[in-house]
């Protein structure tokens, strides 16, 4: 690690430069954003010291409890900025939907990923066990906030074919394959770029902190594959739980489209 | 065919009762209940008062989606699905699970209906008359043992709209099919029809037989 460069705290603060020169811009553009840009860049400066006094915390207290904790906080997290992101109106049993979904699908991704790919002992070891589900439910957010915004959006502009299907004896199944399908396709489809782009484009930013650590790039690379793929694999499960599921609340037990008030 | 008791916020039918391989018309002005009784006879949506009787069993007994595949119903904006004039034709079949038909017999179709079209023709480019003829055939092609008509002729003109209404009369009768259509139209109700529902703000005004 003789190779890692401490940041002073002049040194940080040297690099806010970069905000006053966009303040600057914005201000000689007369592009009404200074509030926006200043409220972002200090809610990053605070909520980033936290999380390293708090990470900080939790790697020199090392408990089964805490890691708990703090995967809930995630979770819950997640679930809430999903619903909140989404302009549509959602329906009760879709935000179970939405809920049951994620925490099923990124913790089945996440033990697994722990205990069979990195296998790590204790399994609650703060160190790898936070900073892996973070990503994974970091992603698995993102997608079901694209699937839920086109399975809500598909439900209520393609209303009229579903009914006809509906009229013709279809099944709700049938009736909605399409949406469904282009619901799971639009979000899985930012992953599966994200892996294409990889390393030529962009180098991700756990690959780059592992590096700058002072980390052997190999070594590094194989951690950012592998975490990819459990990035895929938390992705999916959640994203084809929650349209296999969502798409069933929008039907009564008499196979009709529930009018939404 | 038979129907008793039955309540909803917009209609309001104390006794009512539609014959089997009976032509019945449904006549009434925009917004009287036309639609909504015909949806209720499909079960897409739900009476809250009463029942309704199909072959003597209560709907409510019924799978939703088995009733529909013998009560089948077609909208008065007709539904064109993505792809061609032949996947618009077969999707009825395919929602219904049942094996699919062949060219010979789509062409047949078409020309019943009046459409010189090639199968493969992409069914989103059809003018409006045409893809409502589109429907009507994917719902006769399905061969329910009801139909249920909601306007099929509203986007045609008054020739096609008479071959076409009189093409699937013939059809009709000849298959002891029940055929249970709602026309704005009192010309086409009265001149083909075995039974003539009058409804007005969700009453039956005239339920008699013609």
């Amino acid at each position: 690690m003789d190779r890692v460069v401490e940041l002073q705290l002049w040194q940080m603060a040297a690099a806010y430069i970069f905000v006053v020169m966009l303040l600057f811009i914005a201000r000689i553009r007369g592009i009404s954003r200074e509030k926006e840009i200043l409220i972002s860049s200090i809610r990053m400066t605070v909520q980033l010291i936290l999380v390293g006094y708090i990470l900080d915390y939790l790697f020199n207290n090392i408990n089964p409890l805490n890691t708990i904790v703090v995967i809930v906080v995630m979770e819950a997290f997640a679930i809430h900025n999903i619903i909140k992101r989404t302009k549509e109106k959602l329906s009760k049993p879709l935000k179970k939907i939405i809920a049951l979904s994620m925490t099923f699908g990124t913790l089945a991704s996440l033990i697994y990923f722990l205990l069979a790919v990195i296998n790590i002992s204790p399994w609650y070891d703060p160190r790898y066990f936070i900073p892996i589900a973070g990503m994974l439910i970091g992603n698995s957010m993102t997608g079901i906030s694209l699937g839920v915004t086109r399975l809500v959006d598909g439900m209520d502009s393609e209303k009229h074919l579903i009914e006809s299907a509906l009229m013709l004896g279809a099944t709700p199944k049938m009736a909605t394959k399409q949406i469904v399908d282009n619901a799971f396709d639009s979000a899985i489809l930012p992953t599966i770029n994200s892996m294409v782009g990889m390393g030529i484009v962009f180098l991700p930013g756990m690959m780059t902190g592992q590096i700058l650590s002072g980390i052997s790039p190999v070594t590094a690379v194989s951690y950012q594959i592998a975490i990819m793929l459990g990035i895929l694999g938390s992705v999916s499960i959640t994203v084809i739980l929650f349209v296999q599921l969502g798409y069933k609340t929008f039907f009564n037990e008499e196979k009709q489209l529930i009018e939404n008030e | 065919m038979f129907k008793e008791v039955k309540y909803k916020d917009i209609l309001n039918i104390k006794h009512l009762s539609i014959k089997k391989n009976n032509i019945t018309c449904i006549v009434g002005e925009s917004g009287s209940g036309k639609t909504t009784l015909l949806r209720l006879l499909n079960r897409l949506i739900s009476h809250d008062h009463g029942e309704i009787f199909y072959h003597d069993q209560p709907l409510s007994q019924i799978d939703p989606v088995k009733l529909r595949r013998a009560v089948t119903m077609l909208p008065q904006t007709p539904a064109t699905f993505s792809g061609s004039i032949k996947d618009n034709l077969l999707i009825g079949l395919e929602f219904a699970e049942r094996p699919l038909a062949s060219d010979n017999e789509l062409y047949e179709l078409l020309k019943r209906v009046k459409l010189n079209k090639e199968l493969d023709q992409d069914a989103a480019k059809l003018s409006g008359g045409e893809k409502q003829r589109v429907a009507l055939a994917r719902v006769v092609l399905m061969n329910p043992e009801v139909l249920l008509l909601d306007e099929p002729s509203s986007a045609l003109d008054e020739d096609t709209e008479h071959i076409i209404i009189e093409e699937l009369v013939n059809y009709t009768r000849k298959r002891g099919k029940t055929l249970i259509m709602a026309t704005h139209s009192k010309k086409v109700a009265s001149q083909f029809s075995d039974q003539m529902i009058e409804i007005k703000d969700g009453k039956i005004i005239n339920g008699k037989g013609v």
